[in-house]
C-alpha cells in the first residue's frame, strides 16, 4: 500500500517537521517544475472551494496536470456507484489522489483500495490533516519554532475538526493549552482525557480577554449559529467571543491570530490591519504545505 | 443431594462439546448470536440466573459437538470478559480456556456513528479496543470514533 495522508496520527513528529522543513523550501521557490509527468486527482464528493483551490494550486504550481470533479452531480456515484470502485478507477489514471468526502472514515477506506497515494481534503466532522500541517506552519513561521509555546483556542471546541487535529499535534511539541468556549460548545472529554495522558497543562475558561496577555496564538474558529438548540442561546454568546482591535492592546508583540476561515463576526474587521493578524497569510501557507504533502508522499511512493 | 450434584442437575451434561461458563446473563443471548449457535444444528443447552461465587447470577451455554478456535473465543470477550470455555471430551473437562480482550476486532461489531463510511458502503468494520473506565470501548479505524460497550451492536456471524 503506498504512503497516504489521512490522518494527523499518521505522522510521527519527524514526518511533520520534515514536511513543514519543504514547505519552506517552497515559499522560497514557489514553482519548481519537480512533477511535469505526475497527473494529480482532485474528486470532491462535496464542495469546499478553498480547499480545492489549494490543492489544485499546489498541484499546478510543481508542474503537475491537474483532473478531478467538484461536486458529484455529473459523476455515476449518482448511478449508485460506490466509492471503492471510483477509488480503483481513478487510481488507474493519476498518481495522486486528494479526496473530500462527507462520509467519516471515507479516506481511509480509499486509501486501502488506492493503487497510488490518497491525501484528505477532509472527510466529514473527523479529519483534515492538510489543514492542521499549514496551521503548524503558520505557527512554526510566526514564532520560528514550535516548542513550549501558549496556544489559546477560542469559539466552538466541540465540533471544531481543526481544533481537535491542532491540539493533538501540538501536544508533541509540549504547548500549553487554554481553551476558551461558552458551555455549550467546549471541548469533548476525550480530548481532556488525551492531553491528561500526555501529562500537559491546560485550562479552561468562558471569557477571553484575560488570556490573551499571555498567548503566543490565538486560534479562533467560528461559532456556528446551527449549534445551538435555542437561536436565544446563541446571541447571548456569539458576541463574547468576538476579537476586536480594542482588546490586543495588552497582547505580547509577537502573539498572532489564525483562523481556519471562513469567518464571520468572531474577528472584526479593525482587527485586520492589526499586526497581531494572521489568518489571510495562513490561508497562502496552505499551497506551500500543500505542495509538500504533495511531493512527500509521491516520493516516499517512488 | 449435595451442592455439587445439584449444580450438574441444573443443566443436563455432555458426552463431547464446549461448556461456556460465567457470561453475564444479560449478555447471554449477544453471546449466542455472536457465536453463531442461533444457526448451527448442534444441539445446545443453555441456562440462565444460575448461582456464581464471582459473578452473583451467571449463565452457561453447552454446546455438543462443537469446539472453537481462539478467535472466535475472544470475539465475545466484549461481553463476557471473565468468560470460560471448558472443553468436554467424554464427559471429562479436559482443557480449560480464558477469554483474552483482542487487541484489534474486525466485523463483529458496528460502528456507532451513523456518519461513518463503513455504516453506508460495503466494508467491514474494523477496530482497536480500549481499556478505560467504564468498560471497554471500540475505536474505529476509519471514522477514528469511538464505540461504548453499552452501545455496541452486533453483526452476526454468517
Amino acid at each position: 500500500m503506498p504512503k497516504s495522508l489521512i490522518s494527523i496520527h499518521d505522522l510521527s513528529k519527524e514526518e511533520i517537521v520534515h514536511i513543514l522543513d519543504l514547505a519552506a523550501q517552497f515559499e522560497q521557490s514557489p514553482s519548481p517544475a519537480l512533477l511535469n509527468d505526475k497527473v494529480i486527482a482532485t474528486i470532491f464528493f462535496e464542495p469546499s472551494t478553498r480547499t480545492r483551490l489549494s490543492f489544485e494550486t499546489a498541484g499546478n504550481r510543481l508542474g503537475a496536470r491537474v483532473i478531478g470533479f467538484s461536486d458529484v452531480g455529473n459523476t455515476s456515484v449518482t448511478k449508485g456507484e460506490s466509492l471503492k470502485d471510483t477509488i480503483k478507477m481513478v487510481s488507474h489514471y493519476a498518481d495522486l489522489i486528494v479526496i473530500r468526502h462527507p462520509l467519516e472514515g471515507s479516506a481511509r477506506w480509499a486509501s486501502e483500495v488506492s493503487s497510488v497515494p490518497v491525501v484528505n481534503a477532509g472527510d466529514g466532522a473527523n479529519q483534515h490533516p492538510s489543514q492542521t500541517l499549514l496551521d503548524l506552519y503558520s505557527i512554526r513561521k510566526t514564532q520560528q519554532h514550535l516548542d513550549n509555546l501558549q496556544l489559546t483556542m477560542v469559539g466552538d471546541l466541540k465540533y471544531g475538526r481543526t481544533v481537535h487535529s491542532l491540539l493533538q499535534a501540538m501536544s508533541l511539541f509540549n504547548a500549553h493549552f487554554t481553551f476558551v468556549a461558552p458551555p455549550e460548545l467546549v471541548l469533548p472529554t476525550e480530548y481532556k482525557h488525551f492531553l491528561h495522558q500526555k501529562n500537559l497543562d491546560f485550562i479552561e475558561s468562558c471569557d477571553l480577554l484575560p488570556h490573551i496577555p499571555k498567548s503566543d496564538i490565538l486560534y479562533m474558529t467560528r461559532v456556528q449559529a446551527e449549534r445551538f438548540p435555542d437561536p436565544i442561546e446563541y446571541e447571548k454568546v456569539k458576541n463574547s467571543y468576538s476579537l476586536t482591535a480594542f482588546m490586543l492592546q495588552q497582547c505580547k508583540p509577537n502573539m498572532k491570530i489564525l483562523h481556519p476561515l471562513p469567518r464571520v463576526n468572531e474577528i472584526a474587521d479593525d482587527v485586520d490591519n492589526t499586526p497581531q493578524a494572521y489568518y489571510f497569510d495562513q490561508a497562502r501557507n496552505g499551497v506551500y504545505t500543500r505542495m509538500a504533502i504533495i511531493t512527500y508522499l509521491l516520493d516516499q511512493t517512488k | 443431594m449435595n451442592i455439587d450434584n445439584e449444580k450438574k442437575l441444573q443443566v443436563s451434561a455432555i458426552k463431547d462439546g464446549t461448556v461456556i461458563d460465567r457470561i453475564p446473563p444479560l449478555s447471554l443471548f449477544k453471546v449466542i448470536e455472536i457465536l453463531g449457535l442461533d444457526h448451527t444444528g448442534n444441539q445446545i443447552t443453555f441456562g440462565t440466573n444460575l448461582d456464581s461465587k464471582h459473578l452473583g447470577k451467571k449463565a452457561i451455554i453447552k454446546i455438543a459437538d462443537s469446539f472453537f478456535e481462539d478467535e472466535d473465543i475472544n470475539r465475545i470477550a466484549l461481553f463476557a470478559p471473565d468468560a470460560k470455555f471448558n472443553i468436554i471430551k467424554n464427559y471429562e473437562v479436559i482443557e480449560k480456556r480464558q477469554v483474552a480482550i483482542p487487541e484489534h476486532i474486525s466485523g463483529i461489531a458496528k460502528c456507532f456513528n451513523p456518519k461513518c463510511i463503513t455504516n453506508h458502503q460495503n466494508v467491514k468494520t474494523r477496530f482497536t479496543t480500549k481499556k478505560g473506565k467504564e468498560g471497554i470501548s471500540l475505536v474505529c479505524h476509519y471514522c477514528e470514533k469511538i464505540t461504548q460497550t453499552k452501545n455496541l451492536q452486533i453483526i452476526s456471524k454468517s
